[in-house]
């Protein structure tokens, strides 16, 4: 047993109403740079549709993820080594930036300009790549709503796995929203795909980063990852990609895309896993077994022999607590009603997604199902294949029994808090679910009512070394504003982030550090909290 | 060093240790200051179906080029002889195999050259030491199988390892035959003081991605971990270069 711990993010689909303020502060915090225009590390999709890059799900189109070979190996779907090294010069799979979509602008100027006259001054469009005037023709978000759907999203791949003709007219249409950041797999393929090296799994946090000085531009993680989740800033010629926020997470605060999420969707906590199974899990035969076998990798922190364990590897002990308290460690593996997004790709993804009731719920009022009754519902969600199908093609390799169960639960909960507020029988078990009535408290709160700290449980990194040089450069200016832009991978830059992070905000008082009982030195890093170790609290 | 005019000197003595030099010293500074902008900067995002063409042909025809370089130039004509190889049979397969070569390079060279220029996407991220690369490039190319097609294939051959190479060789052993070198048909004399300057700019230019070809990852380990370690943070403005500005050109 090799325990490590996981920064994991969890979405509650039922939440998301497609605002895109996510995207929009992602944006603004990660990829508002030249070369990244066209880069979004956080997009939200409108599905069913064909996402961004166009049909980036289908993996005999794109190649990317892993596979097994005949014998049951896992390898890179991208083909060997070797042939990576002989296709250097040109990879075979690298999506054009049409396919995620030229970046415009307008020129504004104009409107300020033009001539005293009689019309209305507009402006066109202009790409940022050419300064030229163009026609937009494909986004992060250019399927908003289904938006094109009914010419459009009959090539999600899928709708193509499905057996039955999903029905794509506006009136029986179903939709939810997908909002899709980095998955930072246990198993990455563009990590295995980099062919110097760049790429590296964080070991504290398990967050994937490109090292931007050792990145030479190959472009093989781009392909290389099945979720197009590493772009290719097309200015400096090298890989970026989402960071989990890592400056944020490190001084226990949520990424941007969470704390401005107004639906309040998603929850961040730690996962203890054995990264000792995590090779054998990704070459379970099946890949409709992929879920349950991932599941199969994490370790309960509250079992004293892997907090033991995690004690004798160094894992700090308050990770150790915040692993016990964690939002996502209950909703994946403890009620089970997350699931990871595409498990087929056995990348071993960590970002998981709760499936969205609502559009079964809704789909079943309509056929004449009452919402109210449990029992019908479950027998709806039985009926309603169609939503149900896709969502298992999204979300557990195409087997109903998961994402089944899951909205079970769901529905469950649901139905149990209505006959508790209105003091009527409840006339379903939670145990014919798998449920406890605690099970069904717990989950009502963090589904519901979680507070902010009880949505982001998120350790602070212990920066104990960091602090002390920072405490000798705080004050020397080295400010992100002089730099030109947000500092990402790179070891000098991962003590960086910490230090500019604060910089900006506040210098730290040097003299605010004390040592705790197990002899380390602790620094006060950020100036909205107490201790170095606390959660930001009273935001929620 | 009797009868050596200054021209001479500076072409056939100078020139090339102030380019070797500069091609030293420059990667050291560029590898030490500027890792960020050490990279491919491959346009393949903004246009792939000429580069799916150009591209891999250059490259490969490059590779046999650099071959032939080595074969003429650096490996001394007795040699060859002492192994039994008479100098009929090396030009015979110089000039067949450099023919090769030269075909693969001109029109790989082309199509990028053309893609470059043409495709306004791909002009548009091209920088001034780009273009700088790009036009001496050109020149060595052109020139280098103008020798090889015109003199070695077509024409009546000339035995360029009886003078350029002895010339290039002793460069390396402090000894250089400019006497040798100067008797040299001017195409050659042109073709190795360009690629002098193109050994120049190297340092300087997105050509420094040829020594990352990463040979390593055939035997690296498929996962890449890396810990967290608290490093000493530069001193301001001595940290290389990072991203640019918002808005600034390069």
């Amino acid at each position: 047993m090799r325990i490590m711990a996981q920064m994991t993010m969890v979405m509650n689909l039922d939440k998301c109403i497609g605002c895109h303020t996510c995207s929009v502060a992602c944006k603004q915090t990660w990829t508002n740079r030249p070369g990244t225009e066209y880069v979004y590390f956080n997009n939200v999709e409108t599905k069913p549709g064909i996402g961004y890059p166009t049909r980036y799900e289908d993996q005999e189109q794109w190649h990317g993820g892993w596979e097994l070979d005949k014998k049951g190996r896992l390898k890179l779907k991208g083909g060997t080594r070797l042939k990576r090294l002989l296709s250097i010069f040109y990879n075979p799979d690298l999506p054009t930036i049409d396919q995620y979509h030229d970046p415009f602008t307008f020129d504004y100027a104009k409107l300020i300009t033009a001539p005293p006259g009689t019309k209305a001054p507009s402006v066109s469009a202009r790409s940022a790549l050419t300064g030229r005037e163009m026609v937009p023709q494909w986004g992060a978000n250019w399927e908003d709503d289904l938006a094109g759907a009914p010419n459009r999203a009959v090539n999600d791949p899928n709708l193509v796995a499905m057996s039955e003709k999903v029905k794509l007219d506006f009136e029986s249409v179903f939709m939810f929203y997908l909002p899709r950041i980095c998955e930072h797999c246990l198993n990455p393929s563009c990590v295995a795909s980099c062919p110097s090296g760049a790429m590296y799994k964080r070991v504290e946090d398990g967050i994937v980063l490109v090292d931007q000085d050792r990145c030479r531009g190959w472009r093989f993680c781009v392909s290389g990852c099945p979720y197009k989740k590493v772009y290719f800033n097309h200015r400096t010629g090298k890989a970026e990609k989402c960071t989990l926020c890592f400056p944020r997470i490190e001084d226990g605060l949520p990424t941007i895309c969470s704390e401005s999420c107004p639906g309040r969707l998603r929850y961040l906590g730690l996962v203890l896993y054995d990264a000792d199974k995590v090779a054998q899990a990704a070459a379970t035969a099946d890949p409709q077994e992929l879920y349950e076998a991932q599941l199969g990798t994490f370790l309960d922190p509250d079992d004293p022999e892997v907090a033991e364990q995690a004690d004798l590897e160094g894992i700090p002990r308050d990770w150790i607590r915040a692993a016990r308290r964690s939002p996502t460690h209950a909703l994946i593996a403890k009620y089970k009603v997350a699931l990871p997004l595409h498990p087929e790709f056995r990348t071993m993804p960590m970002v998981w997604y709760i499936p969205p009731l609502s559009p079964v719920t809704d789909a079943a009022a309509e056929a004449g199902y009452d919402e109210s009754d449990p029992d019908s519902i479950f027998a709806s969600i039985d009926a309603l294949r169609i939503p149900m199908e896709y969502l298992a093609n999204l979300l557990s390799a195409g087997r109903i029994e998961p994402v089944r169960d899951s909205l079970r639960r769901l529905a469950t909960v649901r139905a149990a808090m209505r006959s508790h507020q209105l003091g009527t029988k409840l006339n379903l078990n939670p145990a014919e679910v798998g449920l406890t009535a605690e099970g069904v408290d717990e989950l009502f709160r963090l589904l519901a009512i979680a507070r902010y700290e009880d949505r982001y449980v998120i350790p602070p990194a212990h920066a104990e070394d960091a602090g002390r040089l920072l405490a000798q450069h705080s004050l020397s200016g080295c400010a992100l504003e002089s730099e030109g832009g947000p500092g990402m991978g790179g070891e000098d830059h991962i003590a960086q982030g910490v230090s500019r992070f604060h910089v900006q905000a506040k210098a730290p008082d040097v003299a605010s550090s004390f040592r705790d009982d197990r002899g380390r030195l602790h620094f006060q890093l950020s100036p909205n909290n107490g201790s170095g170790f606390s959660t930001a609290g009273g935001l929620a | 060093m009797n009868g050596i005019t200054v021209p001479q000197l500076v072409l056939w003595v100078i020139l090339p240790y102030i380019a070797i030099a500069t091609f030293v010293i420059g990667h050291i500074w560029r590898y030490r200051y500027d890792q960020f902008g050490w990279t491919s900067r491959s346009t393949q995002l903004q246009e792939k179906k000429l580069l799916k063409w150009g591209s891999p042909l250059f490259h490969y025809a490059t590779f046999g080029a650099i071959a032939g370089h080595v074969i003429g130039i650096l490996i001394p004509e007795s040699w060859t002889n002492a192994v039994g190889i008479p100098e009929s049979v090396y030009h015979w397969f110089s000039a067949a195999a450099g023919t090769a070569a030269a075909i693969g390079v001109i029109v790989g060279v082309a199509v990028l050259a053309i893609r470059r220029v043409f495709v306004t996407r791909v002009r548009a991220t091209t920088s001034p030491v780009d273009w700088l690369a790009l036009i001496l490039l050109a020149i060595v190319i052109i020139l280098g199988i103008s020798e090889t097609v015109g003199v070695n294939l077509l024409g009546g051959g000339y035995d360029y390892r009886q003078s350029v190479a002895l010339w290039f060789r002793g460069l390396f052993v402090g000894n250089p035959d400019v006497a040798a070198i100067a008797k040299a048909p001017l195409l050659y004399q042109v073709h190795a003081t360009a690629a002098w300057a193109v050994i120049m700019v190297w340092p300087f230019s997105r050509l420094v991605h040829a020594w990352s070809y990463p040979l390593w990852y055939m035997w690296r380990p498929f996962l890449v971990y890396r810990s967290r370690v608290a490093a000493q943070p530069n001193e301001p403005g001595t940290s290389g270069r990072r991203w640019r500005r918002i808005g600034a050109r390069y």
